[in-house]
């Protein structure tokens, strides 16, 4: 994909200016990137985005699981600020809150250990707007922001807040550097759907089916007519929402996404394993399998597009 | 009160569905849509009437629902506190609380949309109850969610559900009371929101909910208001109403919101302390606008129950329908620009209250009602000649619970607990 006409005709002004502000990132020499996120998805294409809990079972796990998910391949790294009320979780990621909840994990924490933490892949909090608002001592999303921006996190997602209520995140993070990545949903067409194209930084967050998140047995039709609905923004696009395997990813990838975005599964093996060194080592076996059916996706993609040839797995 | 008001005399939502720094919309991106359908909708057969919605609403209110309800004057209470008392009777509507009012409205609403199915949430059942018995008026199958606690604690209405033909789901999650089953109840929607309309039983959550849900429960004070001027010729000096999310509350209000002349006491429940442990999460009590801070639940910025880090809090209250760590968005407004007064009332003159009315009226009172019917009694001498207080529901489904909390304590308005032993 070339990077010169990411927009739909006409455009919001808005993001002229967005794109202006950003930092060109340095990981591919030959082409500009608006973000480090951007950048990630697009770069060592196609992308895989997982996402783990933040203090599940403690906070000390999640660094090593997260370093874990790194080595196996991620090309960014969503890690969720556990909030009492995740009205957009299914069961898997809403257990794994509240394990995260009991063991104590806060706001402060949570940034304590991203400041802690080194990996290739760019790192993204997922959280709830509330945590966001309540972070300073009054109601306002700028301290978290600026924390976020400082910890050395790329971007932002809240599954609770919709474009139209995102005007002072949007800037905060647009003043801070940080991409505020915004949620597709089956349901969103016609206007909306060029509305919030046309504000998405990063990347577009595709639902992949109504509901709440959670690992299920297939890939939804829905993500079709979500990926071909999208297919004429040039903005990248990674699905998520119940892909827990390889094939998942591979067939996701065939219908047209940038990338996949995998939690509930690797929130399952947390959940299971019985030692902390045991959840390591199948955190980044899974990644492998995830990145592996994500390229074998591309490979058929790119029988017909010669640019993007497919790689082999990096040891 | 204060005379300091900076109140406008009106409270419509903002074009975003605001009212003040409170409202919004708050929700997953999938769920928009179907506010904006559900914005049109309002806005065409609420407001301006189309197909004649407002019509067969108010004649199903009065037939199947039992409007208008008395504005009773209460002899004994007037006499007990020495000043006029009139007792809004909304425990006489067709399943036995206010809650009809609205929920009938959306069941009808989401008949006049063509939605296929009906779910919503309930705390003490009431806002339950009054949804399955409009949907098995209006012939919609009908799915209810509701926390652990308050099946258990409200077994009657359970039962009364399951006769109306709902689907009751119980929530494991939390201290399985009201807040959890509208988490459950809004992912039930973010699954099957094409179909389905998500009757909310509060004035809470995203726009345009609020709003209507206010319009709906309105006519309890529309008609307060005519009663008031014919029985004592003039308007009341202060209005009091229990205050969980806020729907029985701003229904009444909303009429006596421009009359400045009208003080509004919004009751909460102020459980066992209105202390807070922040370790636990803990509020052992729902008294939200009393003791709230501002933040995002459920859809819209409001006053919460939260610790410094935005976790919300497990509220408590001995009546499930206040046991709430919200409330409404429009009420955080009122009481912020001071035209509406926050006051609480503990469990245990609650239950005094409940068992005051019961003993001197010969009316059986919800618990929720109860806590308006405390505050009468701790500050009758600032409320004014003439109070009309709302009697938001019947104390049927509660009697479980106050023989068990009546029998823990010494109290002063309760008879004798052996008597119901033998
Ligand atoms: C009788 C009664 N009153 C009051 C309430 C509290 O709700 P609201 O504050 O919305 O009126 C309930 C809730 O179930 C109720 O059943």
């Amino acid at each position: 994909m070339s990077d010169e006409d990411r927009q739909p005709e006409g455009g919001d002004p808005r993001n002229d200016e967005r794109g202006a502000k950003r930092p060109a990132s340095d990981t591919d020499a030959s082409v500009e990137y608006d973000s480090d996120v951007e950048a990630a998805i697009r770069g060592d294409h196609p992308a895989l985005i997982t996402y783990i809990t933040a203090g599940d079972p403690s906070l000390e796990d999640t660094k090593a699981s997260v370093e874990a998910l790194d080595r196996g391949g991620s090309d960014l790294i969503e890690l969720g600020l556990p909030f009492s009320e995740p009205i957009a979780e299914g069961s898997t990621i809403q257990a794994a809150i509240n394990r995260a909840l009991e063991a104590g994990t806060t706001p402060a924490g949570f940034f304590e250990l991203v400041d802690d933490l080194e990996t290739d892949a760019p790192l993204l909090v997922m959280t709830y707007y509330n945590m966001i608002l309540q972070f300073g001592d009054e109601p306002d999303v700028r301290p978290f922001v600026e924390r976020a921006a400082e910890a050395g996190l790329s971007g932002i997602i809240v599954p609770d807040l919709p474009a139209e209520e995102a005007d002072p995140l949007r800037e905060a993070c647009d003043d801070n550097g940080l991409d505020l990545v915004f949620i597709i949903a089956p349901t969103t067409e016609g206007e909306r759907l060029d509305t919030i194209m046309s504000q998405v930084s990063g990347f577009a967050y595709v639902q992949a089916r109504l509901g709440t998140t959670g690992a299920r047995a297939n890939v939804s039709s829905a993500t079709h007519d979500s990926l071909a609905r999208l297919s004429e923004y040039d903005v990248p696009k990674a699905v998520g929402f119940g892909v827990s395997e390889g094939d998942h990813a591979a067939e996701i990838i065939e219908a047209g996404a940038d990338g996949v975005i995998v939690g509930s599964a690797l929130v399952d093996i947390i959940a299971s394993s019985r030692t902390p060194e045991e959840a390591v080592d199948a955190l980044e076996a899974k990644a492998r399998e995830l990145k592996r059916g994500a390229r074998r996706g591309a490979t058929d993609v790119a029988a017909d597009a010669a640019e993007d040839p497919p790689e082999t797995e990096h040891p | 009160m204060s005379t300091e008001r900076e109140h406008d005399g009106e409270s419509e939502p903002g074009r975003t569905g605001t009212f003040g720094d409170y409202g919004g919309q708050y929700v997953p991106e999938a769920l928009m849509p179907a506010l904006q359908e559900l914005e049109d909708a309002y806005e065409r057969y609420v407001l301006e009437n189309e197909d004649g919605f407002m019509d067969e609403f108010r004649e199903r209110l009065r037939d199947f629902g039992g409007r208008p309800t008395p504005l009773q004057r209460a002899d004994r209470l007037s006499e007990r506190y020495d000043r006029e008392i009139y007792l809004k009777r909304e425990d006489l509507v067709h399943g036995g609380a206010h809650k009809l009012n609205n929920a009938l409205g959306q069941v009808l609403l989401a008949k006049y949309m063509g939605k296929e199915r009906i779910i919503a949430e309930t705390g003490a059942g009431q806002h339950g109850t009054a949804t399955a018995m409009a949907a098995a008026h209006l012939d919609m199958p009908c799915e209810i969610y509701m926390g652990r606690t308050d099946v258990n604690r409200q077994r009657p209405n359970v039962y009364r559900m399951r006769m109306n033909g709902a689907e009751v789901n119980p929530v494991e999650a939390g201290s399985g009371t009201l807040k959890e089953a509208i988490n459950e109840t809004m992912r039930d929607w973010a699954t099957t929101v094409e179909r389905t309309h998500y009757v909310i039983g509060s004035v809470v959550g995203p726009h345009p909910f609020p709003q209507m849900v206010r319009d709906f429960q309105a006519v309890i004070g529309d008609e307060a208001r005519k009663q008031i001027r014919e029985k004592a010729g003039r308007l009341p000096d202060s209005v009091v109403a229990c205050a969980g999310g806020g729907s029985n509350t701003m229904g009444t209000f909303h009429a006596f919101v421009p009359d400045d002349e009208v003080d509004l006491y919004a009751v909460e429940a102020g459980g066992s302390s209105l202390e807070i442990d922040e370790d636990e999460g803990l509020a052992p009590n729902s008294a939200t606008l009393s003791t709230g801070t501002d933040g995002v639940l459920h859809g819209a910025m409001t006053k919460l129950l939260q610790s410094g880090d935005g976790q919300i809090m497990e509220s408590h209250s001995v009546s499930a329908g206040l046991d709430y760590a919200g409330v409404g968005p429009e009420l955080s407004h009122l009481v912020e620009t001071s035209r509406v007064t926050p006051a609480s009332v503990d469990d245990e003159d609650a239950l005094n209250g409940f068992h005051r009315l019961s003993r001197l009226e010969g009316i059986i009172p919800a618990l929720e009602s109860s806590h308006a019917l405390g505050y009468l009694e701790e500050a009758h001498e600032n409320l004014g000649d003439i109070v009309v207080v709302n009697v938001s529901g019947r104390g049927d489904k509660d009697l479980e619970t106050v023989l068990e909390e009546t029998e823990k304590r010494d109290l002063e308005a309760a008879p004798e607990v052996e008597v119901f032993d033998q």
